[in-house]
């Protein structure tokens, strides 16, 4: 029950960094699909869910405080996932 | 001492009676037993379906059934026994039974989440196969509902994809349970490396369950998607890639592949030494080989498409990835012998099925590395090969499994022996009429006969002849074992705590155990294969 009562009081700057980061990726998100990036254009697109999805994950959602366990298995998960979407391309990009 | 500490799990009294008390029941071992019964019901629909099938290619041209219905049959042999019987078999019965006592706890994390996975189960059942009573029959796609076919064909593909949809989400919450259940709940003293071999591969199964369903999940959204609005996601006329539903599709089902015989290993590991009376070979090997299977199974999918038309370079890849993943199989079966070296084996059924085990997964996995290879697989691709291999591994490697399991746990569950050379007879007559089915069908595959055809031509007659009569061989042995254990479960000898001489916690415990399984949280000190000391039987 202890890391249930440790409670992380987050600055509200923070978050409101954080969502400013998170209001200017999806602008960028939306602006990128104008410009063709060719083979690039699901890569970044990806990646730029990937880090806006990393920032909820850390900041909202509270990881960067939880134990060392939980983070190597939430990192696992976006190895796994991003290594499944390398193979798939192995197909897409060399057709 | 408490009531719930002296009377078994079936006596116990709740607020419900009769059979709400199983229905609404958060007892792990009734949710388990739950899943037994209703996965029965559903394989039994999935022989019946299968033994038709064979009955038709036992001639030439149309036998009992047109290619319409044959079609629609085998599709619904394959939605019924992959997402109805194997995906769910041996986690979902054995796991939910097994895992809180193996690990030395009263229940699982969730018990109620336990009980929601099951009615969500039933549901997702009932949905998939309600189409057989609509008009316009079952889908006739193959259980991988390949598109562009999927969004054309007139039969009801709805009802089959949002059944496997719902399904998903019972697999997703067992899997979480699981997970929890073993990283909070295990007894004192039970480290990881001092946990049975069974719950290590709940674990592994776990977090497959959790990481490749919503996948599928997904894609059989899509599906409906594509099918009601016509979006063009798959389809080609409408800009779609089918190409990209079968990467999507396999992404899921491999690693289902692995949900379904991780578990089946992890019950071969608790047979075998305990049959053999002896400490398992190469405990940690074992562990490490589960993970790696887990891990590595997610980047094989695209062996199953290796004549789709993909590039040259994902094809040698997934060709090189699928020789990698049987490494840590093969790992698992040098263990299993070496655990058998010099061991004073005790000649029991569950061990007859597990040496059976040995057997039929050896063939299934070595014709596996065939297909595995780019040359031979374009031979081979969807020819009857494919579906010997498949069910040397689905149905040899996880019923044979299943079948030692039920043999091996069935004194624990029911608190009964059964008769032992009934049981024995009926594992003979199922392993003569499982070779005599499914072995042809691979010279028939090398030979050139198509899989999923009704109809053939006449030089490949004998070959089925001799499968069908196979099928009737399989399904006396069939009827012999659900006799003897049905029969043995009402009137059986009853059974001790220990009757095989087994090292893991479920063997400390009643027969059947009490609601709570333990009096008091065991402290776990030794490994859970020491065979040093006998414990007390």
């Amino acid at each position: 029950m202890d890391k249930q009562d440790n409670n992380h009081i987050i600055p509200y700057k923070l978050y409101l960094t954080v969502l400013a980061g998170l209001i200017t990726m999806t602008i960028v998100s939306v602006g990128v699909t104008k410009i063709d990036l060719g083979n690039l254009s699901v890569f970044v697109a990806i990646l730029l869910a990937s880090s806006k999805s990393a920032l909820v994950l850390v900041f909202f959602m509270h990881l960067k405080f939880d134990n060392t366990l939980l983070k190597i298995l939430v990192t696992s998960v976006f190895i796994l996932v991003a290594l499944v979407l390398f193979i798939t391309f192995l197909d897409y990009n060399y057709r | 001492m408490t009531k719930h500490e002296t009377v078994s799990f079936r006596e116990a009294q709740s607020r419900y009676k009769g059979i709400f008390a199983w229905i609404f029941s958060t007892d792990h071992k009734r949710i388990g037993l739950l899943y037994l019964y209703s996965i029965i019901i559903f394989f039994f629909t999935g022989v019946i379906l299968g033994a038709a099938m064979k009955l038709e290619l036992l001639a030439p041209g149309k036998t009992v059934m047109d290619a319409a219905t044959y079609n629609a049959i085998f599709t619904l042999h394959g939605v019924i026994m992959i997402f109805l019987v194997v995906i769910p078999g041996l986690p979902a019965i054995f796991g939910n039974f097994m895992l809180p006592i193996m690990i030395g706890a009263k229940d699982v994390a969730f018990p109620r989440l336990n009980l929601l996975s099951w009615w969500i189960y039933v549901i997702g059942a009932i949905i998939a196969l309600s189409s057989l009573f609509m008009s316009g029959g079952p889908p006739d796609t193959g259980w991988t509902f390949y598109a562009p076919y999927a969004f054309k064909t007139n039969t009801n593909m709805l009802p089959a994809v949002i059944g496997a949809f719902i399904l998903g989400f019972s697999s997703i919450l067992t899997g979480i349970n699981f997970i929890v259940t073993i990283h909070r709940m295990r007894a004192p003293g039970m480290t990881w490396f001092k946990m049975p071999l069974f719950p290590w591969t709940l674990y592994g199964t776990g977090w497959i369950q959790i990481l490749a369903t919503p996948i599928v999940g997904i894609t059989l959204l899509m599906i409906v998607g594509e099918r009601i609005f016509s979006i063009g996601f798959f389809d080609p006329a409408l800009g779609g890639d089918p190409i990209l539903y079968q990467h999507l599709f396999w992404i899921y089902s491999h690693p289902a592949v692995y949900i379904m015989i991780l578990p089946a290993m992890g019950a071969i590991s608790e047979i075998i030494p305990t049959f053999a009376n002896k400490s398992i070979f190469g405990y940690k090997v074992i562990v490490i080989s589960t993970l790696a299977i887990a891990f590595v199974g997610y980047f094989v999918w695209g062996h199953h498409m290796f004549t789709s038309g993909m590039s040259g370079t994902a094809l040698y890849t997934f060709s090189l990835l699928t020789f990698i993943v049987a490494i840590p199989s093969a790992i698992k079966v040098f263990n299993w012998v070496g655990t058998l070296h010099k061991a004073s084996i005790q000649l029991e059924t569950p061990f007859f099925w597990a040496a059976s085990f040995l057997f039929v997964f050896m063939i299934g996995g070595l014709s596996g590395l065939a297909l595995g290879a780019l040359a031979t697989n374009v031979h081979l691709h969807d020819t009857a090969f494919v579906v010997a291999h498949f069910h040397f591994i689905v149905f040899g490697g996880v019923g044979f499994a299943f079948m030692g399991a039920i043999h091996y746990w069935f004194p624990k569950i029911w608190g009964r022996m059964y008769n032992s050379k009934l049981a024995t007879s009926g594992w003979i007559i199922f392993f003569i009429g499982f070779c005599t089915l499914y072995l042809p069908m691979f010279f028939l595959g090398v030979s050139g006969m198509p899989r999923r055809y009704y109809d053939y031509v006449e030089r490949f007659h004998g070959p089925n002849i001799v499968s069908t009569i196979g099928s009737w061989v399989l399904i006396l042995g069939l009827v012999i074992i659900v006799y003897n254990l049905i029969r043995s479960a009402y009137k059986g000898e009853k059974a001790s705590k220990n009757p095989w001489g087994g090292r893991t916690l479920e063997w400390s415990v009643d027969s059947p155990p009490t609601l709570e399984n333990f009096e008091e949280i065991p402290v776990v000190t030794r490994g859970p294969y020491d065979y040093r000391k006998k414990t007390e039987a």
